[in-house]
């Protein structure tokens, strides 16, 4: 089996491979999201810390 | 056993858990969906009927079936947390939402890609379709609440009386198939006689499924663990964990 061949996708390349890279996006988006969520978080934290340690 | 769950819920001892987990999961979910993506698009043949439109259904079954799954750990969370008053267990629900929202965009998007070749449209007003972007609007919704109330409690006890209410669209969503005659191709895996796919064709899939619920549930870990930081007062094991 050629690459061509393969990438063709028996004709319906315009919708496989759109559909693959959607789920590919969404599941990357998912990770720096759930990351970035957590390091939010974290730095909240630690200002409340801060705070309350500037407060006692 | 309430003991062990305890200690299981206690928030420090969750946190150093969960941060321990997030690899193991993450990881194995990266090779699972790795060999899927090998088995679906290389080794499984094409379709007698579909020809190899049908290896859509390697991102679209998984998605849609995560859109699901997720909406029901995020209820069953928030029935937890609404009766025991468990605070892991809103932390659970809240940080389902963005990522069952995801899923369930990812499952209407592919199912357009689908439809288009197959029905000739793109999108069509049928009962599993409709259920589907009610789903959407659901996780939105639910985001949305939870964004437009300060206090953490009472976020957590509305969005989970939201949650709960939802519930009733799962059921609709998974039977849509059956009770409506409908453009939608009936259930492929689970039904109760034999799964109506050969089977170099449903391994992957399977693969996949698992694939995406073992990164769901890296995903879900990573999340908590903010959650559970927001939704901390005392600060002493706060202060540990940072140090």
């Amino acid at each position: 089996m050629s690459l061509s061949h393969f990438l063709s996708m028996g004709g319906y390349a315009a919708f496989v491979w759109p559909a693959y890279a959607v789920t590919l996006i969404v599941l990357i988006v998912n990770v720096f999201a759930a990351r970035a969520s957590y390091r939010r978080a974290l730095e909240e934290a630690r200002r409340r810390l801060q705070m309350s340690e500037l407060a006692g | 056993m309430w003991i062990w769950l305890h200690k299981f819920a206690s928030p420090p001892h969750f946190y150093r858990l969960a941060g321990k987990l997030v690899p193991w999961f993450g990881w194995s979910a990266f090779v699972l969906i790795v060999a899927a993506l090998f088995g679906g698009l290389v080794l499984a043949p094409p379709d007698y009927q579909q020809g190899d439109a049908f290896r859509i259904i390697y991102v679209h079954a998984p998605s849609a079936w995560m859109s699901l799954f997720v909406y029901v750990v995020m209820a069953l969370a928030s029935a937890i947390g609404l009766i025991w008053r468990i605070k892991l267990a809103h932390a659970v629900a809240a940080s389902c939402a963005p990522i069952g929202a995801s899923f369930t965009f990812a499952a209407l998007a592919t199912g357009a890609l689908w439809g288009q070749p197959m029905w000739g449209t793109w999108w069509v007003w049928d009962a599993r379709l409709t259920s589907e972007l009610i789903l959407l609007f659901l996780y939105l919704g639910y985001i949305a609440l939870r964004a437009s109330i300060d206090d953490l409690q009472r976020a957590d006890r509305a969005s989970a009386v939201l949650a709960l209410v939802g519930v009733v669209n799962v059921p609709i969503i998974h039977y849509s198939v059956v009770w409506w005659n409908t453009l939608h191709q009936p259930a492929t895996v689970t039904k109760m006689a034999a799964p109506s796919i050969s089977t170099s064709m449903l391994i992957p899939l399977l693969i996949m499924i698992v694939g995406f619920t073992l990164f769901f549930v890296a995903l879900l870990l990573v999340r908590v663990r903010g959650e559970v930081l927001r939704r901390e007062r005392s600060a002493g094991w706060i202060r540990e964990v940072m140090a």
